[in-house]
């Protein structure tokens, strides 16, 4: 008998602490599905962010670190440039990334840093019950902005990953979204190429993903996928923001069989 | 082996070197006056070494960059000055609670605020009694001369990774800028080699449990039981590692205790008092934390005078008469600002104190 489908090695065996309709649990299987077809389980090393996602290290089987919030780009920066060969990864949310990390992040994606950034963007801040985030849509009710973000006073949402777009270190960028079956196909695949560009060196690379937080949206998980296509797509477009230039490096992360190939440079 | 290297030297070049020399192949810093050289120094002899130098876009940055590094097991350093060393402490506090072999250098200036350029050292307190948010302690070290900076920093990084512990060289803007003799000790590559692997860092699960760095515990009762193992190392330490350097304490009437620069004013002030028939002696805590407690205890009694010199408004002097516990009368002279306090003017306050 083929087994179809099984819970990744790189998943540790243990329950959620997310709550019922939240995309987290979709994208950290992602990432462990990614990272166990490219075959990097026991040479990554990941960075967990301070938010809802803070205990990553409970259910991603291999090496993680704590980082002070926002700082994971660049505790990621230390450990890529003393472990060259590993696959080094942040796993951030909005507040982490966008508000509190701006500085960390477009620096560390400014000198080109050899990492992956995986940003999941539900427009709230979660882990604190639901307060403005800087990626929290004009009109969206939090417990900060209990009649809605008006722009006078809290300013636009802030797209960042297309900001990231104008700098030349930055190799890969995308926008997803774990709404649907397909988007989350699209999703993997957005991660496997980002980690792809990481390991075939060319620069830093980063995969926003669009993801439901019904319990700080107000709505049920059924709602809060709707509540993904009506309010955040048309703000946050979906697709490739960013690829690598050259053909040469475009048929690297594209060519499939490159994944298995992958030599590690021995660290001398 | 390398023969020893006879250099004339800067504080901060010193201190560069030593880390170098100690095995440091990652440094992350932020460009801040008096300890710019550091930085330059860095840049221009990491790549030598085939070592990681990153001029960051904070000190923020540069203190997380170090975190980093550390968690792969490298010997890292950053360095900076009393404003820069505020925007660290978050970093600080992360890096204690985890537990990573940090050395971190503050080559003291004038605050509060952006307060000016000039020597000081008035960020005694937050280098010993916390800085950052959470029961935790640094060890702090203070030369107090260009040799010393390289010997201390040198050992720096041993300290550190013996007790999975943070350290702090507390220099001053003087020691910092001031050329002195330097014998460069070469290292030795046999005992970098004797050196233990570590058995917590992240460097990929290979052939092992993944591992975890943190300081996060929210279960019921975690993390005092986690605050509970670092006060025990932090007991230990201060059994351990206390060092103070005494001269001519056993016949004194009055006793200064100064650290760091201002401990070169008071040894020459101790000179002269001596040749004005003042018995004067003089103790120089080496670690700031753990403070010589019981060295400054054991000279404490009623008869004694104890004056405390410092570039600050009266910081170390608090830890000094906790340790005398009243057992002798304890003054206090300083300048802030980068005033330095001036040989004459102790002499007078010893005199004025002795009369």
């Amino acid at each position: 008998m083929v087994k179809l489908y099984t819970r990744p090695e790189s998943l540790k065996q243990t329950e959620w602490h997310f709550c019922g309709g939240c995309g987290h649990g979709i994208v950290h299987r992602l990432v462990a599905e990614v990272i166990d077809e490219l075959g990097m389980r026991e040479n990554t090393v990941a960075v967990a962010p301070v938010g809802c996602a803070v205990i990553a290290y409970e259910y991603f089987n291999f090496d993680v670190t704590e980082s002070p919030h926002g700082r994971p780009p660049a505790v990621a920066t230390g450990m890529k440039r003393t472990l060259p060969d590993r696959l080094i990864f942040t796993y951030q949310g909005d507040g982490d990334l966008a508000a509190i990390g701006t500085a960390e992040l477009v620096h560390a994606a400014n000198r080109g840093e050899k990492i992956t950034v995986i940003f999941v963007n539900n427009a709230v801040y979660g882990m604190t019950n639901g307060q403005m985030a800087p990626t929290t849509i004009l009109s969206q009710r939090t417990e900060t902005t209990p009649l809605g973000r008006d722009a006078e006073r809290d300013g636009f949402p802030l797209r960042i990953t297309e900001m990231l777009s104008v700098l030349p270190g930055v190799k890969f960028l995308a926008r997803t979204a774990v709404h649907t079956p397909q988007d989350i196909a699209k999703t993997k695949k957005a991660i496997h190429d980002a980690f792809q560009v990481q390991l075939n060196n060319l620069g830093f690379s980063l995969v926003e993903v669009l993801s439901m937080c019904p319990t700080c949206w107000r709505v049920s998980p059924r709602e809060s996928l709707e509540w993904v296509r009506n309010n955040m797509i048309p703000y946050y477009p979906l697709g490739r923001i960013k690829e690598p230039e050259s053909e040469e490096e475009k048929v690297s992360v594209k060519k499939k069989s490159s994944i298995k190939k992958h030599i590690f440079k021995k660290k001398v | 082996m390398i023969a020893d290297k006879k250099i004339l030297t800067t504080g901060n070049e010193a201190i560069a070197e030593a880390a170098i020399q100690a095995g440091c192949r990652f440094y992350a810093g932020y460009p801040i006056t008096p300890q710019n050289e550091i930085c330059a120094y860095m840049a221009a002899r990491m790549p030598e070494v085939g070592g990681t130098f990153i001029q960051s876009e904070s000190e923020i940055a540069a203190i997380n960059m170090v975190f980093g590094a550390l968690v792969t097991g490298a010997r890292a350093m950053t360095s900076s000055s009393s404003p820069g060393i505020s925007l660290k402490q978050e970093g600080i506090s992360y890096l204690a609670a985890c537990q990573l072999p940090a050395v971190i250098v503050n080559v003291m200036r004038g605050g509060p605020g952006l307060g000016d350029i000039k020597p000081a050292q008035s960020d005694y307190f937050q280098a010993t009694k916390g800085g950052g948010h959470g029961d935790y302690h640094l060890i702090v070290l203070a030369p107090a001369t260009v040799q010393e900076a390289y010997n201390l920093t040198y050992e720096a990084f041993d300290i550190a990774a013996k007790y999975r512990n943070p350290v702090m060289i507390l220099g001053d803007g003087i020691l910092g800028q001031m050329m002195e003799p330097l014998i460069i000790k070469q290292m030795n590559p046999e005992e970098v080699n004797k050196r233990p692997e570590l058995d917590y860092i992240l460097n990929g699960c290979k052939g092992r449990e993944p591992r975890v760095i943190r300081s996060l515990f929210l279960g019921e009762g975690e993390l005092e039981e986690w605050n509970a193992k670092l006060q025990d190392k932090y007991r230990n330490l201060e059994i351990e590692l206390n060092r103070a350097e005494e001269i001519n304490v056993n016949d004194a009437e009055l006793i200064l205790i100064a650290y760091g620069s201002t401990f070169r004013i008071c040894k020459a002030v101790m000179t002269q008092a001596r040749r004005r028939g003042l018995r004067v002696g003089l103790i120089r805590p080496i670690t700031l934390w753990p403070f010589p407690y019981a060295t400054i205890k054991n000279i404490s009694d009623r008869k004694r005078k104890i004056l405390v010199v410092e570039m600050s408004s009266g910081q170390m002097v608090e830890d000094v008469r906790l340790a005398v516990a009243g057992e002798a009368k304890v003054y206090f002279t300083g300048r802030t600002g980068g005033g330095i306090p001036e040989e004459d003017k102790i002499l007078d306050k010893i005199e004025e104190i002795l009369k």
